[in-house]
């Protein structure tokens, strides 16, 4: 009886798959004499409570990390704060409240209009940066976790060369161009949002994820056991827009608590090279060198954003591959056309739902043209940042003191030990007043 | 000179001050117009269109969870009940119980209970058991063959609604999308037209 079963299952099956197909009819659901058809359960969602906590977990952190940083002066309270950011916004959110990857929602919130961008979701986007106008980086010294993770692994900091680190500073300006880009390239149905893709420590959070995601963490980690916040530093897109709102800011982290003795005991302190000593004055032959050299740049500014325009225009087709209908669209044109064997998942989905393969192919173009015009201005605004920054670094600004630079100091608090008059401030060394190192 | 000095500083300080206001203005006005502009908090979710899905196996394993957060689901409504089940059982090399080997699902997650018999024909009815299922859809590939009620849904009490779902960037066949959090689930066509017909007979 069993034998005969196997033996005509599979006909079976087929019998009633036909016939099925054929009337595009069900199997009838049975009328039953004494039981209840039952109803689909869904589980209900998450209550929306964790979401204003977090919003007030992030507010609290920044008004702490601003009071430990600018008022009280404290690494201790800065480090345990970033710890405390670390389980909460790291291991028990996982990663999730994301002031860095909430740009994507804004921008794609102003791209695509059909997208609703939650409220918390500009909150969590405005709050940092309104503390960077009045208060510098400290969100990034003890509320994000990412930066939080990097700070605690930060043992053996040695000092990057000024020249490699200003470069690298780039990419984080670069990497900005590109999340901005992808996620107006999206649609609020098929979001591309490359900052979370490529979130290197979110495996952490989560205790697994893809091995690519782990194997680049744990590079980010290693490299940040010697060079401090290497993700902070030279890719977070977050980090760029707080370094030039905190530019700006009213106060900010200050290495003396009052005065500088220029004893330059702080010289090394910052192992993220945030600190800019007083400048020497120059000869006049070295200003009007100077002087010509920033002209030159100025000159050479529309020319980088031009050239840059141009190879960026040229990156279209590949930055188009991030797009799941250029791929899908790829794919299906390879199989057409026998340069690739058998089918895909994908492509088995799409011959499914039976749309003409021409409208996928004129929509991949149009997409493709976009991308093309999209690449250009990527290129155009690593032209910009390339020029701008090169600028930067000619135009001379008279320091007396040894100060933070405004926008690449994350707040850490690293450097007050280093400081004599703190050390008087706070009683460590006997006898002596702030007053008495006054010079 | 002294002079000079503070009044240079002086204006540092009010281009400093006018460009703060401005851009903790700006940042403020851009985020309520941004805030009022989408009407309300309306937040959206992941989910799977079940009518685009083709149960690839992705979400098992694409799921930054350890546990995928989505999982099978039944629509009784569609269901046939039927005695040889193809969501249960494998096509080929199986007995007609409820033995582990003939199991198609591979944490027996699946659960089929006798109903009745009518005519001989033996009727069951098939439930997800969510704790066990692990969400790799082979149960929804194998019912597609039949009357397809089995479908994968994204559970919201799992699913931690990730800016960018990793299973969405997985899917072959595009089949997460963002739904607004009122209407978190999705159902089949087929599913709607027969509860439109059921509540039009009742």
């Amino acid at each position: 009886m069993i034998r005969l079963l196997r033996v005509l299952t599979p006909w079976i099956i087929l019998l009633i798959l036909a016939s099925a197909a054929n009337a595009q009819n069900l199997i009838p659901l049975p009328e039953f004499t004494d039981h209840e058809i039952r109803e689909t359960e869904n589980p209900s969602a998450r209550a929306a409570w964790r979401e204003h906590l977090d919003l007030a977990a992030l507010a609290v952190g920044l008004v702490l990390a601003s009071y430990f940083a600018l008022v009280k002066r404290s690494r201790r309270g800065l480090y345990l704060l970033a710890i405390a950011s670390l389980i909460w916004l790291g291991f028990w959110r996982q990663g999730c409240v994301c002031p860095i990857g909430s740009i994507q929602n804004v921008v794609l919130a102003l791209a695509d209009p059909e997208y609703a961008l939650p409220i918390g979701v500009v909150v969590l986007f405005a709050l940092p940066l309104v503390f960077a106008l009045f208060v510098g980086r400290t969100f990034c010294a003890g509320v994000c976790p990412l930066g939080a993770l990097q700070e605690l692994v930060a043992v053996r900091p040695i000092q990057v060369p000024v020249w490699l680190d200003q470069t690298l500073g780039l990419l984080a300006y670069v990497y900005l161009g590109a999340a901005v880009l992808f996620a107006a390239m999206g649609t609020a149905a098929d979001p591309i949002f490359v900052i979370c893709r490529y979130d290197p420590f979110v495996g952490f959070f989560r205790f697994g994820g893809s091995a690519n995601m782990l194997l680049v963490g744990g590079c980010f980690l290693v490299v940040g056991l010697f060079v401090g916040r290497p993700y902070c530093r030279y890719l977070c897109p977050y980090g760029v827009l707080l370094g030039l709102l905190s530019k700006l800011s009213k106060w900010h982290v200050r290495i003396p608590p009052q005065e500088c003795v220029q004893c330059r005991l702080c010289e090394d302190a910052c192992p993220y090279g945030a600190i800019r000593e007083p400048t020497v004055n120059q000869t006049a032959e070295e200003r009007v060198r100077g002087r010509r050299r920033l002209a030159r740049l100025i000159v050479l500014l529309p020319v980088l954003v031009g050239v840059g325009a141009w190879l960026g225009h040229g990156t279209g087709a590949s930055l188009s591959r991030l797009d799941p209908v250029v791929r899908l669209a790829d794919r299906i044109l390879l199989e057409e056309t026998g340069r690739a064997e058998g089918t895909s998942d994908a492509s088995d989905a799409f011959r499914n739902t039976g749309r003409p393969i021409e409208e996928l192919y004129r929509e991949a173009f149009d997409k493709t043209r976009r991308f093309g015009v999209a690449g250009a201005w990527l290129g155009a605004w690593v032209g910009l940042v390339i020029g701008g920054k090169l600028i930067y670094l000619s135009v001379r600004r008279r320091r007396e003191d040894y100060q933070p630079d405004r926008s690449n100091c994350v707040a850490c608090g690293r450097c007050f030990w280093y400081c004599p008059n703190e050390q008087a401030r706070l009683g460590l060394i006997k006898g002596l007043t702030p007053a008495d190192t006054a010079p | 000179m002294a002079d000079q000095h503070a009044q240079k500083i002086d204006r540092r300080r009010f281009v400093g001050n006018g460009v703060r206001l401005a851009g903790a203005v700006g940042l403020g006005g851009a985020a309520g117009l941004l805030a009022a502009q989408r009407g309300g908090p309306e937040r959206d979710v992941w989910q799977i269109d079940p009518d685009v899905c083709i149960a690839c196996t992705n979400c098992e394993t694409h799921c930054v969870l350890d546990e995928s957060a989505v999982k099978a689901v039944q629509c009784f409504l569609m269901c046939g009940y039927c005695d040889v089940c193809t969501g249960y059982f494998p096509t080929a090399d199986f007995e007609l119980n409820t033995a582990a080997e003939n199991h198609l699902c591979p944490t027996g997650a699946l659960k089929r209970r006798f109903i009745e018999a009518r005519a001989g024909v033996r009727y069951f009815e098939y439930t997800i058991e969510e704790s066990e299922c692990i969400g790799c859809g082979k149960c929804v590939k194998g019912c597609a063959l039949m009357n397809g009620s089995l479908y994968l849904q994204v559970r919201h009490d799992r699913c931690v609604n990730c800016n960018e779902c990793a299973i969405a960037v997985a899917c072959p066949s595009q089949a997460f999308r963002r739904v607004p959090a009122s209407e978190p689930n999705l159902l089949k066509k087929t599913a709607r037209d027969l509860m439109a017909k059921r509540a039009q007979d009742a």
